[in-house]
Order: C-alpha cells, then sequence, then structure tokens
C-alpha cells in the first residue's frame, strides 16, 4: 500500500454554515494503481487530491503515505515529501509562463538541488518521452494546450516521484488530445511503475482507472476496483 | 536551473516594473550622496577658513578670565608648562596645532609693551597671516576637514609628532609687531632694551589687526627667565579641529587638565559647529525620509510583485518550494535592486553634486568614493527592509487557493 486515507474530513466555513467538502473518506491505493476519482462539480474530488500532501489540510483524519503518517507532519516535512515523492499535473498546466519547456521541466529538480548537469540530462530525457524534444527552447505560450499539458506530465515525473496526482488533467483539452494525454499516463504508469490518482469528468478518463472512486457531497459513494 | 536564475528571468520579464523600482530607490540614494557631496566640501572649505583664522581653544588658569588673557596684567594667574606634555603624551586627537605663552606687560625701550613669550614654531604655525610674510615657509594642512583618509591613517606617533613644538627662536632674539615697531622705531636686525636685557630684532610682524601688532615676541624660556616665573605660562592656545570641539574635545581636554579653563574663541567655532550640526541633522532628516519613503516603495513594488504571482508562488509550493524558497526568491530579487539602484544612486548623486555644487554652494564637489559602499549598503537596507513584510505573507500564501487563481 502506498496511500490510505482514513475517515479524512475537510469542513469549510461559510456564512450559511459549515460545508463538509470531504465527509468521512477512507481508501488505500496499491503501489502501481491507477486511481480515478469522479463525480459531480462540488463532489469533493479536488479537495480529496490536493490534501493528500498538505496543499489543504484537513480538519481530521489520517493519512498515510509509503507507511508513514503524514496529515500531522509539519509544512517542512510535507514540502519534502512532495518535492521527492510527488507529482502533480492540473487542468491549467501550471506552467511557470516567463521560463522555456525545459528550464519548466527540470523546476522540480532544481528544487530539490540536482546538479545542472544532471537536470539538463533527466529534462532532456523526459522531455524526448513526451516527444517534445524539438520545443525545448519554447515559452509555454508558443505552445498548443497539448504539448503544454505534455510539458506539465514531464515535470511531474523529471524527479521520479513514487505518485502523481493529476487534477482534470485533461479538462482544457479536445477529445483527441485528452485521448493522447491519458495515453501517456497509462505509458508512465506501466513503464515507470509510478501511481497515479486522477480526477477526472471524463467517463472515458475514468475508465483508464485500475481503481475508480465516485465522489458524491463529499463521500465515496461508489468504489471499483 | 537555479533560483538565482529563476529571479534574473523573472527580473527580465517584467524589467518595466523592475525600472519603477529602481527609480525609487536610485533617486533617493542620488538626492542623499548630492547632499552630502556638498556639505561635506562646504565643512571642509569653512574648516580651511577657520584653521586660516589661528587658534580657537584657549587653555587658562583655573580662576583667569578672557579679560585676563588680554589685559596681560603683571599678577595675572598661570598654569604649569607640564601641561603641553600632558596634552602631547594623550590620546586626545583634533589637536592641530599648540601654542603656550607667557605674557606680561613690562617697559621696554621706556615704554609700556605686552610681552609673549612663545615657542616660535607653533606660534607661527597657529597664525596663518604670519607665514604668508615668508617668516616660515610651511603651510598648515587643515586638520578640520571631515573624511580625510590621509588623516584617519595618521598614527599615535604621527599626532604627537605633528604636535611637538620645536623651539627654533634664539634666545635674546624678538620679534616686535608692526604698531610696537613703529612705537619704539624698531626695525630687522635693531635692539631694543626690555626690562633691562638686550633683544635683536630678528623681523617685524606683518600687521595682522590684532592684540598681536601690539606684542614683542620673543623665546618662551627667555620670557620665563625674565620675568623669574619658570615653567609657566599665561595661557596654551590651542588650534583644534572644529569637527573635534563638535564631538568633545574640550570635555577630553578638561578630563586630563581638570584645574583649568578651556574655553573657545570668539563666535566663530560655535557658530561653524552649530552650522555642521544642522547639516548633519538636515542629512540625517532626509536619509530617514528616504529610508521610509523608499522602503514603502520598495515595499509596494514587491507586494505587487507577490500579487502578480500568486499563481507562480503555489505552482512552486505545489512542487516542493519551501518557505525559505519563497523568501529566497523575493529578498534576492530585493538585494539586486538595492545593489544596483546604490550604485545608480551613487553615479546621479555624484554627478549632480559635483555639476550643481559650484552654483548652489559656490564650491567645487569631488567624487566621494567611500559612498559608493555607503550608498550600496543603504540601498539594499531599504530594498530588503521594504520588501520584508510583503515576503512574509507570500511565504504564507495558502498554496491551494493561489493555484486555483487563473
Amino acid at each position: 500500500m502506498i496511500l490510505q486515507g482514513d475517515k479524512i474530513v475537510r469542513q469549510y466555513k461559510h456564512k450559511s454554515g459549515v460545508i463538509n467538502a470531504l465527509d468521512q473518506v477512507s481508501f488505500m491505493v496499491e503501489k502501481g494503481d491507477f486511481v480515478t476519482v469522479t463525480g459531480p462539480s462540488g463532489s469533493g474530488k479536488s479537495t480529496l487530491l490536493l490534501s493528500m500532501f498538505g496543499l489543504v489540510r484537513l480538519t481530521s483524519g489520517t493519512v498515510i503515505f509509503n507507511g508513514q503518517r503524514i496529515d500531522d507532519c509539519s509544512d517542512r516535512k510535507l514540502t519534502e515529501i512532495r518535492r521527492k515523492s510527488v507529482g502533480y499535473i492540473l487542468q491549467s498546466f501550471a506552467l511557470i509562463p516567463y521560463l522555456t519547456t525545459i528550464q519548466n521541466v527540470m523546476m522540480p529538480l532544481a528544487l530539490d538541488r540536482v546538479p545542472a548537469g544532471e537536470q539538463l540530462k533527466r529534462a532532456s530525457e523526459i522531455l524526448d518521452f513526451v516527444g517534445l524534444s524539438d520545443r525545448m527552447d519554447h515559452l509555454p505560450r508558443e505552445l498548443s494546450a497539448g504539448q503544454q499539458q505534455r510539458v506539465a506530465i514531464a515535470r511531474s515525473i523529471v524527479h521520479r516521484p513514487a505518485i502523481i496526482m493529476a487534477d482534470e488533467p485533461t479538462g482544457n483539452l479536445d477529445p483527441a488530445l485528452s485521448l493522447e494525454i491519458l495515453e501517456f499516463l497509462k505509458k508512465i504508469n506501466r513503464e515507470q511503475h509510478i501511481t497515479i490518482m486522477m480526477v477526472t469528468h471524463s467517463p472515458v478518463a475514468a475508465e483508464y482507472g485500475s481503481m475508480k472512486l465516485h465522489l458524491r457531497d463529499g463521500k465515496i459513494v461508489i468504489r471499483n476496483s | 536551473m537555479t533560483i538565482t536564475k529563476l529571479v534574473l528571468l523573472e527580473l527580465w520579464k517584467r524589467r518595466s516594473q523592475l525600472i519603477t523600482g529602481l527609480l525609487a530607490i536610485t533617486l533617493g540614494i542620488a538626492v542623499i550622496v548630492a547632499i552630502q557631496s556638498v556639505s561635506v566640501v562646504s565643512e571642509q572649505n569653512v574648516a580651511r577658513n577657520l584653521d586660516n583664522l589661528g587658534a580657537n581653544i584657549l587653555v587658562l588658569p583655573q580662576g583667569a578670565s578672557i579679560d585676563d588673557y588680554y589685559t596681560c596684567d603683571i599678577d595675572a594667574p598661570t598654569l604649569p608648562m607640564d601641561y603641553v606634555e600632558r596634552i602631547l603624551t594623550s590620546t586626545i586627537s583634533g589637536v592641530d596645532n599648540m601654542s603656550p605663552k607667557l605674557t606680561r606687560r613690562v617697559k621696554a625701550a621706556g615704554q609700556d609693551v605686552v610681552l609673549t613669550g612663545i615657542l616660535p614654531k607653533s606660534e607661527i604655525a597657529s597664525k596663518p597671516l604670519w607665514q604668508t610674510a615668508g617668516l616660515i615657509g610651511t603651510e598648515i594642512k587643515t586638520a578640520c576637514a571631515p573624511d580625510q583618509a590621509a588623516n584617519q591613517s595618521h598614527g599615535m606617533e604621527d599626532e604627537k609628532l605633528k604636535r611637538k613644538v620645536i623651539d627654533t627662536l634664539n634666545f635674546n632674539d624678538c620679534m616686535a609687531g608692526s604698531q610696537v615697531a613703529t612705537k619704539l622705531k624698531l626695525s630687522a636686525n635693531s635692539r631694543v632694551n626690555i626690562m633691562g636685557k638686550d633683544f635683536r630684532v630678528v623681523k617685524i610682524l606683518p600687521e595682522t589687526g590684532t592684540v598681536d601688532d601690539d606684542r614683542i615676541f620673543a623665546n618662551l624660556k627667555d620670557v620665563q627667565q625674565l620675568l623669574g616665573i619658570e615653567n609657566q605660562v599665561s595661557a596654551i592656545e590651542i588650534m583644534g579641529c572644529c569637527n573635534a570641539i563638535s564631538e568633545g574635545l574640550l570635555g577630553q581636554l578638561r578630563n586630563i587638565l581638570p584645574d583649568t579653563r578651556i574655553t573657545t574663541i570668539g563666535q566663530i567655532v560655535s557658530t561653524q559647529i552649530e552650522t555642521n550640526q544642522l547639516m548633519k541633522k538636515i542629512t540625517l532628516v532626509m536619509l530617514i525620509i528616504i529610508f521610509f519613503v523608499g522602503g514603502i516603495s520598495i515595499g509596494n513594488y514587491t507586494w505587487a510583485n507577490v500579487n502578480e504571482r500568486k499563481r507562480e508562488i503555489g505552482i512552486l509550493r505545489m512542487m516542493g518550494a519551501g518557505r525559505a524558497v519563497i523568501y529566497r526568491m523575493f529578498l534576492l530579487k530585493a538585494l539586486l535592486l538595492g545593489i544596483t539602484g546604490g550604485i545608480l544612486g551613487y553615479l546621479l548623486g555624484t554627478v549632480a553634486g559635483v555639476v550643481l555644487g559650484p552654483y548652489l554652494a559656490g564650491i567645487a564637489v569631488k567624487p566621494v568614493y567611500l559612498y559608493l559602499l555607503w550608498s550600496v549598503l543603504l540601498a539594499v537596507a531599504i530594498s530588503v527592509t521594504g520588501s520584508l513584510i510583503p515576503t512574509w505573507l507570500a511565504a504564507r500564501f495558502d498554496p491551494y487557493n493561489n493555484l486555483q487563481e487563473d
């Protein structure tokens, strides 16, 4: 088991009262799983994904990653776990606009203080893997949406994470590009043995999961594996 | 890829904003450098003029008054000659020259004159008007000029050497002031009888318009013997550096000569001290204003930059950038801004001082290279201090909320 959530609760205070974004959510993810999380808007999918490694703090509940409880870790420790073990892919690509393709991909390595030569070598290999070796010096605005998402994927795996957290990675792409990205993720999952947890609206994307969770009103209502 | 490279790339990408921030700090530093450059040269000029006026501190016996000093009564109190040695062997700095004197009203050629015993070289050095007459060839260097690296580099030995009094006026020789020379019909190489002793007049001093014109000057030891007052003097005239006076030279002298009366001569010194202190206060006020205005400008610039980069901060935090990385990003930028602003401000301020100095203060201003260091340090302090609060807030942003902003 690589990731486990136990009775996870995330509450938001609103003027109309307390909102339960996540309500007693429990699940287990095995190493090498491809987990898809579906559900209607506001069901708590993204909150679940982002709360696993401290981007959203939980109200209560337990998160265990690689056998270690992390929900009560300090910000510094959670930051270190994200830097070394987690890759993120977001719907909006989340690339830094003034960095070139290769500079964006090198950023996780830079944050981990990997030597410059090693950064360049690994980023070049990954960009070759995602088919963007001819776009290394392009700025994000000079790339298509599909290319930008492939850069984001390259950035999420360049530091060889244990798990990728993907929040609607195909949400901004047309169906053809969506399939291309999903195939990439599948390839990463199979060839690099990286566990993937992906939030999606798309039933097609959801079918890529070896384990499927469906959320409604902050609760898991369907669980298939 | 490094955080430093990220900062440089971001600076280049938003260079139009950078210019605004840089301008605020550059202009602030330029104003300070220009004011300081002009005021320092102005102080040096006034100090040099003050030096030309002669001694500015009087050490008198405890019970003596300024009137005693000028009337030179026969029973006026005296103080020990050893006090000169006390000053010489002290660590006090700012004493440019010393002139111990014994002055008494005596009979010369049957008439009342004032006889003053002096140690000639120091006496002449303290009266620049006499130097111009060619009595002594050395020019006095002003010690009052502030920030003189040369003065600072002198060790204690040099200070003592500088103050050392040298007796070169021979026994039985004297010099006569212009008025007394006319009154007694004296000329160079003529002789005059003072209290029964013959003196050779070696020089008639040029007119100075002071009490010295009515005096006959002889070797101090000669006069002490003649008057029967061995190892005593009426006063010690000191040419003190005006900055040193304002910084407590009088108090230091009083500490080592407790049983004396120490005073400054005339209003000139106090006026100069007041002027210097006023300039310093104005510069300090300007400095404080510029520190706050500059700091607020940079803070505003950094806060705008932080807001513009909220999403980027969120992305970096998501990828595992700790708060220290966020601090490094913004404070490194502030540091670069400070260094650049400091250098540009120094250059602009120096050029402004050099160009405007002659028009505004009637003085030629030269670049003070030491100010480059101070400019950079001040600009960095303003820039980093101004950026601290926005950076602190940026490091505490919730990564999730910032990632939602698009």
